[in-house]
């Protein structure tokens, strides 16, 4: 077991180094920079903030100058907010983001599974239709669409919850998780209705029905073991997309949260803060994509046993 | 009074293709303390009879139509499902036929096997796990306690089997119904298995209804055989009537069908055409270093016109013995003689027309056959592969590939699927002769078909072999099957050839 997590983290390594790599020049090779603006600034000025930031050194110096840093866990100065890191900057945007992450992905799992295993008990019946063309629904709306949608239903109609903000007011944070979350739990609501599907006509469950076990209980003791697999092996990539898909909610609630710096940097040109975003969500993505692997081989007692034979 | 009488059952399946009659008034008992086995072919609807009792057969598309099941004084099939969730898996238990399939791979035998108890509040979960303890026992599992804590996984088919049969009994059933226990397994975990039930129904004084295709398997153990044949009851008695006395034309059928230990004359005076010296075939393991061994120092001649049989339990190597010697499996070390042809170290080329004179029938003709190729591109490929016919002459070649196996020319245009099992392997053997081989290897042939359709398919080699004058290496686990159209078997037992056998 052990082995095996040790492989897969060697593995991510160069993974992560082609995606430095590739962001580090696609950025510099995209028009403008990031002291260009309408006003007019002294090419003194400019030279000099250039030297400040070593823009001026041939790209491959400021390559192998940014790694370095990096092997020192610094993502570099942010070239947009003077005076601060990319570093505190990430740090005071993630535990929003990751906070509003969570509680799209609990939301997303509870809505989700319970509307699969649902549809999975009677399938091709209205209990199925219903559930999954809700589903449907949830997957093709964007959030942009979905949020405003929600806010003025549930803000201003029904006046029950505040429009935006996070942590200002109680039960603010409802409406922005419920927007994030609601794709996913359409993609885990099919995931889990094709996983129980699968599993409810094994042969086991028979047996299980044959030993008198009540419908609910074949259900949450039998099927369900099998049947959320892939549920949770969707869990890893799930995470990671709700950290780095989240700045349209967050920009719809007025969230200070990671999402809304990333879109900002991209605009600035902001080259170190494009940098340790992608990098971070990068390493993020690779980790919990790894989490969810392990979590998924563990649930099957045949990998277990090959993996504590391995290790 | 009988333990279980059902009168008039009638079940049937409502599809959008129409009504199917599954079960047409079926009636027949089981006494307490003795077997009563239903006999039929898959589709007779003996299964489907005994399902509908517990309520276990979907509903829709199934539907009871018509008929009673008294059990103890209530009739089964106006119990409502919590009652009758209530007699499930207490007074009623079940095994089925897949052992592979039908315990839970996500959870410990301990946890399976405890669960009837727990669900009908027999008792608490430490005296369930003594219980279950003791039982695994009993069914002969050997470390019963480390085997509790164990998954599915871990054991062979034998062995779930009869941590099946013991999560059957720990409620102390008064019935249970096993649907084809026996099928899955091998020939010689089969008898075990058949024993085990005997001798626990003998103990318990239980009654059992035996669900089986296979007339062979029940006659030792049941005390009365009742015979369906599409959803009817054809023929009941004792084994000893039905064994002596068959009123029924499909009785006659099934008894004739039971492979006989008669073989066909052996004539010793041939030239060998294959010669099999020292025979290793090795795997890499990837858990050990040490490697498989699948066929371990195996030597044997088989003479031109022979039919060899090879008997064996599956792992026991016979299959890679084949598979070794038609070179589809590289050797480790050893040597295959083919006509005075060292075939390990032949070229791509001369290997190619070697296997244009060996063939190979496999077990499972669902498998063996491309779904997406039509009866007839599947014939059509090795005839123009290995330039047999041009495509002038491919029509009426195909044709007469069918008619000696027996399928009609009408078919030339379907698929796989829409075929049963025997015809499939009609087609498979089709596949085989379109090259005319001198030697073909036929690795279980029969033994994923009915028994019925088995009789027929062997018949059917036995004619093909004189037709064409074929050597055949014919490779089971069912020693009596080879006993039917082979003239010498060997037994293959732990990978090494121990045995040889002349049935004359």
């Amino acid at each position: 077991m052990l082995r095996f997590i040790f492989w897969r983290l060697i593995q991510a390594i160069p993974v992560i180094f082609v995606v430095i790599t590739a962001t580090f020049f696609l950025v510099r090779s995209a028009p403008g920079g990031p002291f260009d603006s309408e006003k007019a600034v002294l090419p003194e000025v400019k030279r000099a903030l250039e030297a400040q930031y070593k823009l001026d050194l041939p790209l491959h110096e400021q390559y192998f100058a940014y790694l370095s840093d990096l092997s020192n866990g610094d993502l570099g100065p942010s070239f947009k907010y003077p005076g601060r890191s990319v570093n505190e900057i990430l740090g005071s945007g993630l535990p929003v983001t990751a906070e509003l992450g969570l509680y799209a992905l609990s939301f997303a799992l509870l809505i989700g599974v319970l509307a699969g295993v649902f549809a999975a008990l009677k399938p091709n019946t209205r209990q199925d239709y219903i559930p999954m063309g809700l589903a449907m629904i949830g997957i093709c709306m964007p959030s942009f669409l979905l949020g405003p949608l929600l806010v003025l239903v549930f803000g201003i109609y029904l006046d029950w919850l505040p429009i935006a903000g996070w942590g200002d007011l109680p039960g603010d944070k409802i409406l922005p998780s419920i927007t994030l979350g609601s794709a996913y739990a359409a993609y885990i609501a099919r995931l889990s209705r094709a996983g129980m599907l699968e599993i409810l006509s094994q042969d086991y469950i028979r047996t299980a029905r044959a030993k008198g076990l009540p419908e609910w209980r074949v259900v949450t003791q039998h099927a369900l073991r099998g049947g959320l697999i892939p549920v949770i092996a969707f869990l890893g990539p799930a995470f990671a997309g709700l950290l780095a898909g989240s700045f349209v909610v967050e920009t719809i609630f007025q969230i200070p949260g990671l999402g809304r710096f990333y879109v900002q940097a991209a605009f600035n040109r902001d080259y170190t803060m494009i940098l340790g975003t992608t990098v971070f969500l990068s390493t993020l993505i690779v980790f919990f994509n790894l989490i969810s692997d392990v979590i998924a081989a563990w649930l099957n007692p045949r990998l277990r046993a090959q993996f504590k034979g391995a290790a | 009074m009988s333990l279980l009488n059902v009168n008039n059952l009638s079940v049937s399946f409502v599809t959008r293709n129409g009504t199917t009659n599954a079960v047409q008034s079926v009636s027949f008992t089981v006494e307490p303390n003795s077997i009563t086995a239903i006999i039929g072919e898959s589709g007779s609807g003996k299964s489907v009879s005994c399902y509908a009792l517990l309520g276990l057969i979907p509903q829709p598309p199934g539907r009871i139509d018509s008929g009673s099941a008294e059990f103890e004084g209530r009739d089964l099939l106006q119990l409502s499902e919590r009652e009758l969730r209530g007699i499930r898996g207490s007074d009623i238990a079940m095994i089925f036929q897949d052992p592979m399939t039908c315990l839970n791979p996500y959870m410990r035998i301990g946890e399976q096997l405890i669960e009837p108890l727990l669900v009908h509040g027999v008792a608490d979960k430490e005296t369930a796990t003594a219980r279950a303890t003791a039982l695994l026992d009993e069914v002969g599992i050997r470390n019963p306690e480390s085997a509790m804590n164990a998954y599915p996984f871990e054991f062979s088919g034998g062995m779930r089997q009869r941590v099946m049969i013991a999560m059957a009994l720990i409620t102390e059933p008064k019935l249970l119904i096993a649907d084809e226990p026996t099928t899955a397994l091998d020939v010689t975990i089969q008898a075990q298995i058949l024993q085990l039930i005997k001798s626990l129904q003998d103990k318990r004084d239980i009654g059992v209804l035996f669900i089986s295709h296979d007339l062979a398997v029940v006659s030792d153990i049941a005390d009365q055989i009742v015979v369906m044949e599409k959803g009817h009851v054809v023929e009941q008695g004792a084994p000893t009537d039905i064994f002596s006395n068959a009123q029924h034309p499909y009785t006659q059928k099934l008894l004739a069908a039971i492979p006989s230990g008669e073989p066909p004359e052996a004539d010793g005076s041939r030239a060998p055409l294959i010669t099999a010296t020292n025979l290793k075939t090795y795997f890499t393991s990837e858990n050990s270093d040490e490697p498989v061994k699948a066929v371990d120092d195996v030597s044997l001649t088989i003479n031109r016109g022979e039919v060899l049989g090879l008997v064996g339990e599956s792992g026991s190597g016979k299959s890679t013995f084949g598979r070794s010697i038609l070179r589809l499996t590289p050797i480790t070390a050893g040597s295959v003689e083919f006509d005075g042809l060292n075939v390990g170290e032949l070229d791509k080329g001369s290997l190619k027309t070697l296997r244009r004179r060996m063939q190979m029938i496999f077990q499972d003709p669902y498998a063996s056959l491309n779904p997406r190729m039509t009866v007839y591109d599947t014939l059509a490929e090795p005839l123009l592969l290995h330039k047999i016919v041009d495509r002038a002459g491919l029509d009426s070649a195909i044709k007469s590939l069918m008619d000696n196996v027996g399928l009609s020319r009408a078919f030339a245009k379907k698929y796989p699927h829409e075929f049963s099992g025997g015809q499939r392997q009609r087609i498979a053997i089709g596949r085989a002769l379109a090259t005319k081989p001198e030697f073909i290897v036929a690795d279980e042939p029969v033994s994923a078909l009915d028994v019925t359709i088995q009789a027929q398919i062997l018949d059917l080699l036995k004619d093909l072999k004189d037709e064409y004058g074929l050597t055949m290496l014919f490779q089971s686990s069912a020693s009596l099957s080879c006993g039917r159209c082979s003239q010498r078997s060997k037994s293959m037992s732990q990978t090494a050839c121990w045995a040889s056998i002349r049935i004359l």
